[in-house]
């Protein structure tokens, strides 16, 4: 995966904010897409392009349950949210999803608005191409990598009952 | 092992568990709402796993957007009755019987100490209160225990919260569960089981305790959790004939930490905006003008709340520029508190009194906020834009403390206004 990084250093970037609630009464994703991050910065769907990552703090995505945050960032085009660390439920519901949230320690400091970032998921290496540098990343679990590459929870319930 | 390891290996059919491991459990009882359980059936349906695995131990009430705020939020309701009907799910809870999920199904007696549940809201860490492991999970998680009647974890450290003293005047459990993530932060308890302990958890009220297991994912928990006791047991038993088991911590459990918090100290406390974690003790805030202030929610919606909220406010005003929002949370709650007279006092004293729905609590409906706007709120979280305008902000409270703002029109100290 190749994109450019939107960095958003702080901790504790909540669901409110990566798809708030007044939107929660639809579950189309190409309607929540067009809300992704609004409250955090109203000029993310405007400069997002496919492929993109979201580079932030510790702890993101905390708050809500709601599978909509995903859907939201997934369905604007986002490859990947790379953070310091990742509340509980957003993890699930990215690694349910098939969709890539990356734990990378320092990462938040170590890349800025508009590098140009490789990652590779397999190897646990992200090349950051603007600076030439290279972050590594704890692999996710075997359980997790069979969720993902199955293409989601539900794939992979399926495919195991075969 | 602790008590959410014990229940973990028991779903599990396994001897021992330890703190990282895997699980597949069996779930007991699944909790489904208006938001979350429409995008689960559509996931299903859209890939022919279109069946439940055991209707009797799914518990369905639409919530968040009713009466329906709009005519998408109706059309998610319609997609919620239609497939409960299809599916012959009985404990479906219609608007008028209906209430705020995480009030309703342990009132309703569907929740039982040594249970596992899973519920499509952040929030169904409030069940542990009863002696569950109980945790919140997203819509495919849903989708997948709807299917199978089972769902993966990965067994959380345990961190124990140690609660002991005497509660002083004006301070509730929602007051020490605002300390508690004062103390740890938003993150404190990232992953983990928070399981309270301490004499002044078998001080409170099995609905007191909702309180303090309610709010554990605002410390990023996976679960709250607490040991049942002589009032676990009458309150469940008041409600159910169905068995149940009971399990507790070893005294040589494992924790990964323990926080110890001495209530007798405490003072009524404010979480200010943005985060539950920025709480201050009310001696501390100053002079801060509201505009509005809302009674209700899975945190502070109970008839305790409102008898609380009712004992300030009988007989006094809220100020006259200020809307005062009370929202019983569930269809019973409602009536019992119009049969003691709380509703009366409200109403007398100039608040809104709403039928249940989380509505405000997330920016919904039935109290959203305008540019500018200041709440106090008895609910749980203070993100920016949670009750509506970006820049709107929230300040989270006990029902005292918020029925005394909403008298005074800033925020303000309920021992001034208790006996």
């Amino acid at each position: 995966m190749r994109g450019y990084a939107h960095v958003y250093p702080r901790d504790h970037i909540n669901t409110d904010e990566i798809i708030p609630a007044r939107y929660l009464n639809t579950d189309d994703r190409e309607e929540l897409a067009r809300h992704a991050l609004e409250d955090l910065d109203p000029g993310f769907v405007g400069k997002v392009k496919w492929g993109d990552f979201i580079v932030a703090g510790e702890n993101f995505g905390c708050g809500s349950s709601r599978e909509h945050a995903v859907w939201a960032i997934q369905g604007v085009g986002v490859g990947a949210v790379l953070a310091e660390s990742f509340a509980r439920i957003f993890f699930r519901n990215a690694i349910n999803t098939g969709f890539p949230a990356i734990e990378c320690k320092g990462i938040s400091r170590k890349v800025e608005d508009g590098d140009e970032l490789e990652v590779d998921l397999e190897a646990g290496v992200v090349r950051n191409l603007s600076k030439g540098e290279e972050y590594k990343f704890s692999p996710f679990p075997d359980f997790a990598l069979e969720i993902m590459k199955a293409g989601g929870l539900l794939e992979y319930l399926r495919g195991r009952e075969g | 092992m602790t008590i959410t390891e014990k229940i973990l290996a028991a779903h599990s059919d396994r001897d021992e568990v330890g703190p990282g491991e895997l699980v597949e459990a069996r779930v007991d009882l699944v909790m489904c709402h208006d938001v979350t359980t429409p995008p689960a059936v559509s996931m299903l349906e859209e890939r022919g796993m279109d069946r439940v695995f055991d209707p009797e131990k799914i518990v369905v009430t639409p919530d968040h957007f009713v009466p329906n705020k709009d005519i998408r939020s109706a059309e998610l309701a319609r997609r919620l009755r239609e497939w409960t009907r299809k599916h012959g799910i009985r404990h479906y809870y219609e608007v008028g019987r209906h209430g705020i999920c995480h009030a309703l199904l342990p009132e309703e007696g569907f929740v039982r100490p040594g249970m596992v549940v899973v519920g499509a809201d952040s929030h169904t860490c409030t069940y542990g209160a009863l002696g569950a492991f109980s945790t919140g999970i997203g819509s495919t998680d849903l989708a997948a225990v709807l299917y199978s009647g089972r769902l993966w974890f990965r067994v959380p450290e345990s961190m124990r919260v140690v609660l002991e003293g005497e509660l002083p005047k004006g301070v509730y459990s929602k007051d020490v569960i605002l300390e508690v993530i004062r103390r740890i932060g938003v993150d404190g308890a990232r992953y983990m089981a928070m399981e309270f302990t301490g004499s002044i958890v078998g001080k409170l009220s099995v609905e007191a305790r909702l309180t303090l297991t309610n709010m554990a994912v605002e410390a990023g928990a996976k679960s709250g959790i607490i040991a049942p006791d002589e009032k676990t047991l009458e309150y469940v038993r008041e409600r159910s004939d169905e068995p149940f088991h009971i399990y507790t911590s070893d005294p040589d459990a494992d924790y990964a930490s323990t926080v110890e918090v001495d209530v007798s100290s405490l003072e009524p406390m404010v979480a200010f905006p943005h985060l539950p974690s920025k709480g201050r003790p009310i001696s501390e805030v100053g002079h801060i003008h509201i505009d509005q202030v809302v009674i209700g929610s899975c945190t502070n919606g109970r008839l305790e709340d409102l008898r609380i909220a009712a004992e300030v406010l009988r007989g006094k005003k809220v100020a006259p520029h200020l809307r005062a929002i009370v929202i019983p949370a569930t269809s019973r709650v409602w009536l019992q508190a119009m049969r003691e007279g709380l509703l009366e006092v409200f109403v007398g004293a100039g608040c809104a009194v709403s039928t249940p729905t989380c509505g405000p609590c997330l920016g919904g409906h039935m109290g959203v906020l305008a540019e500018g706007e200041r709440c106090v709120s008895t609910t749980n979280r203070n993100f920016v834009g949670r009750m509506g305008h970006p820049k709107s902000e929230v300040y989270l409270t006990s029902p005292a403390t918020a029925a005394a703002s909403a008298v005074a029109g800033r925020i303000a100290d309920p021992r001034e206004f208790l006996c």
